[in-house]
């Protein structure tokens, strides 16, 4: 079933590798250049099924976004995955206690990053 | 680009670039302790992203470092570590690594291992001592809180299936997880029962809506290893009570999975801080640099025009306090700003090519042995991006030339009463219109004494010439002063000063030296800012008109016949207080129709650098304007002593004569013109 998946991370190589997968699943891509461009991509996003966002981000991180999102009536119950890499533990339960609903870790394979998305959406 | 992946791991070199430079910027404003969080943290995000992203190519060499770099930068940034000098140092040297790799990577190769070995080294041990986790949890395994959990002691029989229960806690639906999913996900894994336990469900007046109160007993029966049951539990650790056992016997009152009792709304998530950086960077796009050239075209072709239109309005005798007099003076005004901002599309900040020498002073003092420290100032100033693109080589010949040669070693400095330690300044900055950019150092100055012998051995110089402070210093710009064979590997890369000049030149601009003994010397490059204006002197030259660059033009003057002496063949010299300079009869060696006399006309004096001074015989001086630079090489051919052509306001072409070339060739024909020169003037 197709999806429309909010991206919002501020390299371009990993934003097109997101886009890539994405669609070729069938998915829809929205894409965001940073956490402040993510929250701008809400308000005019259509209903969002899955956002993906990474942390590492100027003018507004992961955290940051995310808990902008988890505000959002709109987007409060939006399941977010974490880009993540795997030096990142401590990264990845400070975004969980923000308000993630999981994470991939970085490099993904595509496979890798369906899955995670199907397990966090219907 | 057929293979998308091909086509994003070019965006990821481009990016990769970026980041550099972005890491570059910080680490240096780290070594001069200017960095704050912002800074580290900008650090930390660049070689983060590098390896975040070169992982998905299969940049294992680049990963792997960049890994152990992040370690350390993660430290910094913790404020496990601080940022004190060699810290600093194996910071900036890791960060020439990254370079090396992510330029390894391009290319499609491997550093050799034994390359970076010791800059690895450096940074386990930064990360080493003071690291109390390593830093490289593996993902399944982190020290979370979550809910304590029942481990099966003993290896779990392949067909024995799982008892897990589950219950959600409210935070689990803030986050927006869904148990139904986790249920499906578990009956991939095998046949599950699931048992909804609502124990807890109260009744339906003091319900919460936002809180969890459903719990499963799931048995999963397969052969699925408890790993691939606890990973589907992965996202919601810490957010459930879980337990994992070992199946034993069937449990009883079985539901199917589609019954799952509807969801409970999503809860409020808790309040956090939000964590928002500071910094917004400046907005900007990338055009292609052929459509920006188009346009500073047309606004030249409208400069023209303008131009044009003023001069027939004038020829109609209309005031210049008229209507249409106003008109063309409000014009003309914002011709002159749309031209300016056009310009500046094409200008970019020297910070591009400057950002690289730090790592070239680096290396030069870890070749060299001596201490050397690089100011840079005045980064920010912006210059045409082909001045830019083609200041790099010289610079960099400059910087090896001031390390290589005008610094001393450290031992050498501490007997002549100077700090150990070097330095080498590099500056720019916008003077009268025009970019200066100086290179200058704190070492031994030029020896002109051993400059002098080496011009006489290289038969650049009869021996005996007399030549002053400045024109022994010129000599190193001298083609042939230095040879592939004298010169050290460091300043030899196959370009001698001679090549910097030509390359200053050919950019329009000018090269000096200053060099005190024992106190350095001082290299300053003037540049044009653009390369398509020019200010020129409109001359009438014979029944042609022409156009001189006003920065060869050293002065102008009406000579007396007394100041014209003859010398040789149909040669003059003109003595200009006391100076004897080449006079050129320009009209004749432009085949510009009739010869026009010198004492007759206006002679002026230009400059050329390096190969010294030359009057030219014009008839008229008939004003001074900026010009739009019209190259026709491409169109036509190189024409000796010409250097591009222009329009003039009442529409008719005129070239811009190129002083160089013109001082070049005549100079040449005059021989050894330097003897006959007094000496001091």
């Amino acid at each position: 079933m197709s999806k429309t998946i909010l991206t919002v991370d501020d390299s371009k190589t990993m934003r097109d590798m997101l886009k890539l997968a994405l669609n070729g699943a069938g998915h829809r891509v929205i894409q965001a250049d940073d956490g402040m461009a993510g929250v701008e991509a809400l308000a005019g996003a259509p209903r969002l099924d899955v956002i993906i966002t990474d942390i590492n981000m100027p003018r507004l991180d992961g955290f940051g976004f995310i808990d902008q999102v988890r505000k959002d009536p709109r987007h409060r119950a939006t399941p977010i995955l974490v880009l993540t890499t795997e030096s990142d533990a401590a990264k990845k339960q400070r975004a969980r206690e923000a308000g993630a609903t999981g994470w991939i870790v970085k490099p993904f394979d595509p496979a890798r990053l369906i899955a995670a998305v199907n397990r966090v959406s219907s | 680009m057929t293979d998308p992946m091909e086509a994003i791991k070019q965006t990821y070199f481009q990016e990769c670039e970026e980041l550099l430079l972005a890491m570059e910027e910080g680490l240096l404003a780290l070594e001069n302790g200017e960095a704050d969080s912002e800074v580290i943290n900008a650090v930390f995000r660049a070689v983060h992203s590098i390896k975040g992203s070169g992982g998905a190519f299969g940049f294992e060499d680049l990963v792997q470092f960049a890994h152990g770099f992040e370690t350390v930068l993660d430290h910094l940034r913790s404020g496990k570590l601080d940022a004190g000098g060699e810290v600093v140092k194996v910071l900036l040297r890791a960060g020439d690594m990254l370079a090396d790799h992510v330029a390894a990577a391009r290319k499609g190769t491997h550093l050799d291992k034994e390359t970076g070995r010791d800059i690895s080294e450096a940074l386990a041990a930064l990360s080493g001592t003071d690291a109390d986790d390593s830093g490289e949890a593996p993902a399944d395994f982190e020290g979370l809180d979550f809910a304590p959990m029942v481990i099966a002691v003993e290896e779990a029989p392949a067909s024995a299936g799982w008892r897990i229960h589950f219950a959600p806690h409210a935070t689990l639906y803030a986050n927006a997880n869904e148990p139904a999913l986790l249920l499906r996900e578990l009956a991939r894994l095998g046949s599950v029962k699931v048992t909804a336990d609502l124990a807890r469900l109260p009744p339906l007046e003091t319900l919460e809506p936002a809180t969890g109160y459903f719990a499963w007993d799931i048995a999963l029966t397969g052969d699925a290893p408890r790993d691939a049951v606890a990973e589907v539990f992965e996202f919601v650790l810490g957010h459930c009570d879980l337990t994992i056992e070992m199946a034993d016997a069937p449990t009883a009152e079985i539901i199917p999975l589609p019954v799952l009792a509807p969801l409970p709304d999503a809860p409020v998530a808790e309040k956090k801080e939000s964590a928002p950086a500071a910094d917004a960077p400046k907005q900007s796009i990338r055009v292609d640099l052929d459509k920006v050239d188009r346009l500073v075209n047309l606004v030249g072709e409208l400069v023209i025009t303008q131009a044009m239109l003023s001069q027939r309005v004038a020829e109609c005798k209309i005031p210049r306090a008229s209507s249409v007099g106003n008109g063309l003076a409000e014009l003309e005004h914002l011709l002159r700003e749309l031209q300016e901002s056009v310009m500046a599309i094409r200008t970019q900040p020297v910070k591009s090519v400057f950002q690289r020498m730090p790592r070239l002073v680096r290396e030069l003092a870890a070749q060299t042995g001596k201490q050397v420290h690089l100011v840079v100032e005045g980064e920010t100033t912006e210059v045409d991006k082909t001045v830019i693109e083609r200041l790099g080589e010289p610079l960099t010949h400059m910087i090896r030339n001031a390390v290589d040669h005008g610094l001393e070693t450290p031992q050498e400095r501490l007997a002549a009463g100077k700090p150990e330690e070097g330095t080498v300044t590099l500056s720019a900055e916008h003077r009268g219109g025009r970019i200066v950019i100086e290179v200058s150092d704190d070492g031994r100055g030029i020896d002109r004494a051993r400059v002098k012998e080496k011009a006489v051995e290289r038969g650049l110089i009869s021996p005996g010439t007399a030549l002053s402070d400045e024109e022994t210093d010129n000599l190193i710009f001298m083609p042939g002063f230095s040879t592939a064979k004298e010169v050290s590997n460091i300043s030899g890369r196959g370009v001698g000063m001679d090549v910097v000049r030509r390359n200053i030149i050919d950019l329009g601009g000018r090269i000096v030296i200053g060099s005190t003994p024992r106190q350095g010397s001082r290299f300053s490059l003037t540049l044009p800012l653009t390369l398509a204006v020019l200010d020129g002197m409109v001359v009438a030259i014979g029944a042609q008109t022409f156009v001189l660059p006003l920065t060869h033009i050293v002065e102008s003057l009406k000579p007396k016949p007394s100041d014209i002496h003859a010398f040789g063949r149909g040669r003059n010299l003109l003595n200009v207080r006391g100076a004897y300079v080449p006079l050129v009869d320009t009209a004749a060696i432009l085949q510009a129709g009739d010869t026009s006399q010198a004492d007759q006309g206006v002679v002026i004096l230009v400059e050329s650098q390096g190969t010294g001074r030359l009057a030219l015989t014009v008839d008229a001086i008939l004003g001074q304007r900026q010009v739009v630079i019209k190259g026709f090489e491409d169109n036509y051919r190189h024409i000796e002593g010409i250097a591009a052509a222009t329009i003039l306001g009442d529409g008719r072409v005129a070239l811009i004569l190129d002083v160089d070339g013109i001082v070049t060739r005549c100079r040449a024909q005059l021989g050894d013109f330097n003897e006959l020169r007094p000496t001091g003037s």
